[in-house]
């Protein structure tokens, strides 16, 4: 990790020892919220290894979240609690399963009509869950149980929760961290910044981008996992497309082509959604919190084209005019 | 299914078919011609059935006049708020990647929809057909098949032969065409091209609106509505080809019948049968059936 600022190194570690240390003084709210919000960056981050290091739009990234979700559901016996250790792999495989088939099929197709063709296998996951029996209906249908780790660790505690997804936060973050460091990383890199160049030079590019929408599937199940577990109810509305649109925003917001750019987007979004949401805030007004989330997406667009992760260097820009130091921040190194 | 039903599922897919395709040819325009992802396409769309709903009464009480009325006003309107929203919104985006765009114009999505709910209210309203339309005609012995759905289906065929005259057989057509083969060229011709841009960005809101209008007395008119209609459209543009006019009546036909007789034949399987022949498709053709030049 030698190529890796001490500030940019800094920030990620700063980052994970203040969500150690939340628990402490926060209250059941806050637990709840920062759990939602560490699973959304999980969730970021899975795409954020396919938009943002190999350039593939995904449009059904819900698809694989929803999977994993509904996967806790089906696997969960009526009668006692799941153990984490096998239930855990079955949904991630389930969904990375899911991953392997849209992916096979899909990137035979490029630009906006990947972006297309990813949404349709997502929309198609939705109806099944939305209109057959497998899916439980419209409404949604609750877990029986929560998972366990033996006596070690009960999911259906907050405090425990919290711990876990902290803890797959961190390991989603570093295995990631260390991927795109490998040789597997670069090819990404390589056929993002140009894919008929990798081809020329001997790069045989398919298996490697079926490989990384695979990962990228896989890791989103883990997020829905966590997020069925969390709410201990799974419904359709965690395929739909509003819900890869959104995860999609995040990254955008936060700034592609870092790691880091996904963790800011997912807190971003969530607190802004959190804010205008709050009826301390903004009264009955709150009711249309849509509206405000929009104009700030807006205002975003048009006044921090490099997301969030570039601000630092947009400020840099306007006080010093260092252009040529800029521009050398914004390139390819992930983290 | 008999003679006459089948008959009528047939009208209603081609109606169904020609109204995606108002919404849909916007859509292709807009990306093909000036590289813009607009998601915000089907909120035109949805803003169009809420004027037809919320415009009828004010127009008439203060011009008076009825349902065409209603539409042309809606029309003015829909072609000043297009103007407005490229200067506004979509200007400064065209040498931004497509991600910043789809940023963007999602926002919007989220404030039109916000800004419908404030005006308008959240309910579930219907819209009356104009009275000289709103009969039925007589179709076998005992079905009967409504004026107006008849009605939506010439408006579109209409307006479908108007742009396919304009786009082939006028001026602005052929500056049209070249302004999304090479905008600089153009632009160094002595064309203003900022301009042209903002006239097509206003001429595919303006349709997107009246394609909403047209269809508010049948679909009546719902929050979310301009959602639905906005992946759908997606599906259109892209299995006909993105930019591709011709391409996208062809694919909205195709939709339009496979959505209207998968309802009728395979109730359970209705809302995947579209994008199962999207994914076909597209594994078959992976640029679409038409690609534009």
């Amino acid at each position: 990790m030698s190529g890796v600022p001490a500030s940019r190194a800094l920030f990620v570690l700063g980052a994970f020892a203040l969500l150690t240390l939340f628990p402490l003084g926060a209250g059941s709210f806050g637990i709840d919220l920062i759990t939602k919000v560490m699973i959304y960056a999980v969730f970021a981050l899975s795409l954020e290894l396919l938009v943002g290091s190999t350039g593939l739009v995904c449009f059904g990234q819900a698809a694989f979240f929803g999977l994993g979700a509904y996967a806790t559901y089906w696997l969960t016996p009526a009668d006692a609690a799941p153990s984490l250790a096998w239930l855990l792999p079955s949904c991630m495989a389930l969904a990375a399963a899911y991953a392997l088939f849209v992916g096979a099929l899909s990137l035979r197709t490029k630009g906006v009509y990947f972006i297309m063709v990813t949404l349709a296998f997502a929309q198609m996951a939705y109806y099944v869950v939305h209109d057959t029996p497998l899916g439980g209906g419209t409404d949604g249908v609750y877990l029986n149980h929560k998972p366990v780790l033996g006596a070690l660790l009960d999911l259906d505690k907050p405090l425990a929760l919290y711990g876990f997804t902290l803890a797959c936060l961190v390991g989603v973050f570093v295995f990631l961290a260390l991927l795109l460091r490998s040789r597997f990383g670069r090819a990404l890199a390589g056929i993002r910044v140009n894919e008929r160049r990798m081809r020329a030079t001997g790069f045989s590019t398919y298996p490697y981008k079926l490989a990384a929408f695979v990962i990228s599937g896989a890791i989103a199940g883990l997020a829905g996992f966590l997020f069925a577990v969390k709410d201990g109810f799974v419904n359709p509305e965690l395929l739909s497309w509003h819900l890869s649109g959104a995860v999609l925003i995040m990254i955008i917001l936060g700034g592609l082509g870092h790691l880091r750019g996904a963790l800011i987007g997912a807190f971003a979004f969530a607190m802004l959604q959190e804010f205008f949401k709050s009826e301390a805030v903004f009264g009955s007004f709150a009711r249309h919190w849509l509206l405000g989330l929009g104009l700030a997406i807006i205002a975003s667009v048009a006044l921090l084209p490099r997301g969030l992760v570039g601000v630092p260097a947009q400020v840099r820009e306007r006080l010093w005019g260092a252009r040529g130091d800029a521009a050398a921040e914004v390139d390819d190194e992930p983290g | 299914m008999d003679l006459a039903t089948f008959l009528i599922q047939c009208l209603n897919s081609l109606q169904y078919g020609l109204l995606l395709f108002l919404v849909a040819s916007g859509l292709t325009l807009i990306f093909g011609i000036m590289g813009v992802i607009n998601l915000a396409h089907g909120s035109f769309y949805m803003i169009g059935a809420y004027m037809a709903y919320a415009l009828a009464p004010l127009v008439a009480g203060s011009i008076g006049g009825g349902f065409f009325t209603t539409l042309v006003v809606g029309l003015v309107l829909a072609v000043l708020l297009g103007y407005v929203l490229e200067w506004a919104f979509f200007s400064f985006l065209y040498e931004r990647e497509h991600l910043q765009q789809v940023l963007m114009t999602y926002g919007l999505i989220l404030v039109f929809e916000e800004l419908r709910s404030l005006l308008v209210g959240d309910d579930v309203h219907g819209v009356k057909p104009p009275e000289i339309l709103a009969g039925s005609l007589p179709l076998g012995e005992l079905m009967t098949y409504p004026v107006y759905r008849l009605f939506i289906s010439g408006v579109c065929l209409a307006l479908a032969l108007g742009m396919y005259l304009v786009f082939t057989r006028t001026r602005l057509g052929m500056m049209i065409r070249a302004g999304a083969t090479n905008r600089e060229m153009v632009q160094s011709l002595g064309v203003d091209i900022k301009f042209l841009y903002r006239v097509v960005f206003a001429a595919g809101v303006a349709i997107a609106v009246l394609a909403g209008m047209v269809a508010a007395p049948v679909s009546s008119v719902y929050p979310g509505m301009g959602n639905t209609v906005l992946i759908i459209c997606f599906v259109v543009v892209v299995i006909g080809g993105i930019g591709s006019i011709r391409g996208a009546l062809l694919a909205a036909l195709l939709i339009g019948f496979v959505d209207t007789f998968g309802k009728v034949l395979l109730p359970q399987a209705a809302g995947v049968l579209v994008y199962v022949l999207m994914a076909l498709i597209l594994l078959w053709k992976p640029d679409g059936l038409f690609r534009a030049g």
